[in-house]
């Protein structure tokens, strides 16, 4: 299959750049941009006009399962949201800690042929923090780091033995920060919004602790840290403190910790329970000048599709968690408009970033590089419900907002996967 | 942010979930109609036949005889009939949602719920669910709300105290646990108290209290010092575990009010306890029965006052 | 058609009632203005008992409709009602509807040995069967109007014309 995409402007995040040009696609690959080479004739010809055409998104956090929950459905979801490469985290049920597990996964997943999945593997049997799991057997199914999901190890020893095993093999290691005992109970950031509401709080120090326990472990086992879903600013400056003396420490936020904050709790909306919760305005801000300075190199989805019936719940018994994937594109360019940051380094958190903590090859547009790619209307407007996204779940606290950024079209290795009426 | 809920588009009450958020004007007509009702449960017959026809279920999720007695006292004044359900012993346990039970009560023809739930903010749930005709008054959600408890509290305080604007009013105990303590504050804040203060160990306080316009007080001798009004707040046991007191002795001796700590308040003081008292945990039994006491008189105000919410509540348009 | 002069309706009324109401009567007056006519009544007979006022507003039989008036008042009756010679009083006497809440909110206070009644303006349009013992005057007024007594802060009472809001 080969395929001209013409008339659109080619983002570039790997190379920074911007151009209005035809790009080339065949075997999987690009192969030029600009001038089409010798001899070529195009299969199929798609019109970029007035579109952006990037790389496709990179999602470094995005649950696939759960109850009553269709793998294809959600991955039909990520390509529909330009995802084309995302990285699914060990605390499915059953957790990601048998390589049989990781392959029937993996299998299935590429048996749908939409977005790739990176699956990470679980660093505990069970996750339950107690026993090693066989990291080397679930690395050569395919894991691509190890990670608790948000169970934290409550014990330190077994936390800094698995970073020192890991470390062994070079496996990366991912940890979502939070101290269990200071998080316990709580539903909602101990700040002053749920202190009127009388929700159970979980104080930023559960986060700030549990942040500063891993920095100093992975200091001393020279572990490739990556620490998933930050929702403090003392953690961004935490981390922005430890990369400044040379720690390899890498980072993300979810897409919501970037508009969101307590206040949008209002009455209890169920669909702003979140994990790690809503903070303060000063922590959202933080979190969005932390990706804008690079401290952050990933903005990932926290995608969570759930049922109706997990967030018809008084708010702190709704489940945790909000679908993302087909708003991860719309919501990171509504934070490099606020940010005013030119699309190539608007996007660098959703492609680049991510794909060099997953340790894959740069996502680019020039010639030789995978023709995994998203075309979009930076313009068009849409309104986020139920009927516009294609997730099992609907469950979002931008439900009814307005946003602008529709992809119109996905292509993964060259094949389109996604394309809008 | 949505519209508030609690209120109709006339800015007429047409839910009773919370405190924050009511005007100063809705929070007056409450206290002067329970002022009107105060006189009918005085007399003779104890009746009025307003919700004459109407069907009140009392939703209780958490058991409390006592606050479940006060509104269907109310309500029975006012001529409704009253339905009782303990849901927390009934078909919640055999996996029916919240939702599912509300739907089925409301299928029975139901006209207000009072809903009592140990999580916070279930009573917005259910009123965001029901149709529009339904009204739901919350009886105490979690540690967020108990706005009927507010409401006679702030009743009590004008019917000692003439008014609002001159006083200085300390709430003393566990403010972070209370759903009383929060919407007392915000009744006492919207009627124009000038000075709020809560008095509680740094355990027992919730963050970023001060926002709600109160001035924190750990020292009781600094809290209770020319007070006009004392509101204690009930001690539960549980606090003991998970570290946030040593034990309700060190709480008593600390924070007790005791006669001595009381002749720290203004001589004309006032003593409420939203109840059941733990005496000689918050309270002395000396003060608990003193001439300062108005304590039993908060009771008997709390019938008037949740027969004026129902009323209210029961004209009110959809 | 002009309206009469209040005062003088209420010094027809007051030369009205004073052969038929003892000292030892009780007058009640009925809120608000019902009330305010009363208060006149009262110091105009001489009553022994003090005056009761009377807010009928919990057993009105329009609250399904129109809900609970932003100004209830408390209800006061200092003296005994059972066996009590009551002597109802209100502004205006119109559908007649309020005088059957009225004599509802006495009966709950005991059972009175007999219950009378007195109205400034009688306008007519009953829809009850009510009768005023003694009134001031007639007037006649479209159905889509309403009669209003009004009090200034000398205690003169003033009438005038408003539109019909629904049901009286």
């Amino acid at each position: 299959m080969r395929l001209a995409i013409t008339g659109g402007l080619l983002v570039d995040p790997a190379a920074g750049t911007e151009t209005r040009a035809d790009l080339y696609v065949a075997e999987g690959r690009i192969v030029a941009a600009g001038e089409a080479p010798q001899g070529f004739r195009a299969d199929r010809v798609l019109d970029a006009a007035g579109l952006v055409v990037c790389p496709g998104l990179v999602d470094l956090w995005a649950r696939l399962g759960g109850p009553g929950a269709g793998l294809d459905g959600e991955l039909a979801a990520a390509v529909a949201g330009g995802v084309t490469r995302l990285a699914c985290p060990p605390d499915s049920d059953p957790p990601l800690d048998e390589p049989g597990l990781v392959e029937m996964l993996a299998r299935h997943a590429d048996s749908t042929a939409l977005a790739q999945v990176h699956p990470v593997g679980a660093l505990t049997c069970g996750l339950a923090g107690e026993k090693l799991a066989e990291l080397g057997a679930l690395s050569q199914a395919g894991c691509v780091a190890f990670s608790q999901g948000d169970r934290p190890v409550a014990d330190l020893v077994v936390l800094w033995r698995a970073l020192q095993y890991a470390t062994t093999f070079g496996f990366r290691v991912w940890l979502h920060p939070e101290d269990g005992s200071l998080a316990r109970g709580g539903v909602a950031h101990d700040g002053e919004v749920a202190g009127r509401l009388g929700l159970p709080g979980i104080p930023a120090l559960a986060e700030t602790v549990a942040v500063a326990t891993a920095l100093l472990l992975a200091r001393d086992t020279g572990t490739r840290l990556h620490l998933t879903r930050l929702s403090c600013a003392d953690s961004v400056e935490m981390v922005r403190r430890a990369r400044a003396e040379g720690m390899e420490v890498t980072c993300d936020v979810s897409v919501h910790h970037l508009h969101l904050s307590e206040l949008d709790l209002g009455y209890f909306d169920p669909l702003c329970r979140l994990e790690p919760p809503l903070r303060s305005q000063r922590d959202r801000d933080a979190l969005a000048h932390g990706v804008a300075d690079g401290t952050i190199q990933a903005v990932c989805s926290d995608h969570r599709p759930l049922d109706e019936d997990d967030k018809q719940l008084p708010f702190g018994e709704a489940g945790a968690g909000a679908t993302g994937l087909e708003l991860l594109l719309p919501l990171t360019l509504k934070w490099a408009l606020h940010e005013r940051l030119a699309l190539p380094s608007a996007l660098a958190p959703v492609t680049t970033g991510p794909a060099r903590v997953l340790g894959l090859e740069l996502p680019s547009l020039a010639p030789g590089a995978a023709a995994d790619l998203c075309l979009f209307d930076p313009g068009a407007w849409w309104t986020v419900e139920r009927a516009t996204l294609r997730s099992r779940g609907a469950n979002t606290p931008f439900s009814g907002y307005e946003l602008s950024g529709r992809v119109r079209c996905t292509l993964v290795a060259g094949r389109v996967v996604y394309e809008s009426r | 942010m949505s519209p508030n809920p609690q209120l109709n588009p006339r800015g007429e009450l047409r839910h009773l979930l919370s405190i924050e958020g009511l005007p100063r004007e809705v929070l007056l007509h409450i206290l002067d109609t329970a002022r009107s009702f105060l006189s009918v449960t005085e007399r003779e017959i104890k009746k009025v036949p307003l919700l004459r026809g109407k069907s009140v279920f009392n939703l209780f999720f958490e058991p409390s005889t006592r606050t479940r007695t006060t509104f269907e006292i109310a309500a029975k004044r006012l001529s409704a009939d009253v339905i009782n359900l303990n849901v927390a012993t009934s078909s919640q346990t055999k996996g029916e949602t919240l939702l599912d039970t509300v739907d089925n009560l409301a299928a029975m023809h139901a006209d207000m719920f009072v809903v009592r739930h140990a999580t916070s903010g279930a009573p917005y749930l259910i009123a965001r669910h029901v149709s529009p005709e339904i009204h739901v008054i919350n009886a105490g959600d979690g540690r967020h709300a108990h706005p009927t408890q507010a409401l006679l509290d702030v009743f009590t305080v004008r019917h000692y105290k003439g008014g609002f604007e001159h006083l200085k009013v300390a709430i003393v105990g566990d403010v972070l646990h209370s759903r009383v303590a929060r919407s007392e504050i915000h009744a006492l804040t919207s009627l124009g108290v000038p000075e709020v203060r809560v008095v509680a160990p740094r355990t027992l306080v919730p963050p970023h209290v001060e926002k709600m316009g109160v001035r924190v007080c750990h020292d009781p001798a600094e809290g209770l010092q020319g007070v006009d009004v004392v509101m204690m707040l009930r001690l539960q046991n549980e606090r003991m575990r998970g570290a946030l007191l040593p034990s309700a002795r060190e709480f008593f001796r600390h924070y007790g009010l005791t006669p001595e700590r009381l002749a720290l308040a203004a001589p004309d003081a006032i003593v409420m306890h939203p109840g059941p008292m733990n005496r000689g945990v918050e309270i002395d039994s000396a003060v608990a029965d003193g001439p300062q006491s108005v304590i039993l008189p908060q009771v008997t105000f709390g019938i008037a006052v949740r027969m004026a919410v129902m009323a209210i509540l029961a004209g009110s348009a959809p | 058609m002009p309206l009469p002069d209040p005062e003088a309706l209420l010094a027809r009324l007051v030369e009205a009632m004073r052969p038929d109401v003892a000292p030892s009567c009780v007058l009640v007056g009925i809120h608000s203005g019902g009330v305010w006519v009363a208060r006149r009544l009262h110091a105009a007979l001489g009553m022994e008992a003090a005056l009761g006022t009377l807010d009928a507003n919990f057993y009105r039989d329009d609250f399904g409709r129109r809900g609970l008036k932003p100004s209830v008042q408390p209800t006061e009756l200092p003296f005994e009602v059972a066996d009590a010679d009551v002597v109802l009083v209100d502004d205006v006497l119109f559908t007649g509807r309020t005088i059957r809440a009225a004599l509802n909110v006495l009966f709950d206070y005991g059972r009175p040995r007999r219950v009378r009644l007195a109205a400034l303006v009688d306008r007519g349009g009953r829809e009850l069967p009510m009768a005023a013992d003694w009134i001031g005057g007639r007037v006649e007024v479209p159905d889509d109007r309403m009669v209003v007594v009004e009090q200034d802060a000398a205690g003169r009472l003033a009438l005038s014309l408003t539109e019909r809001d629904g049901v009286a």
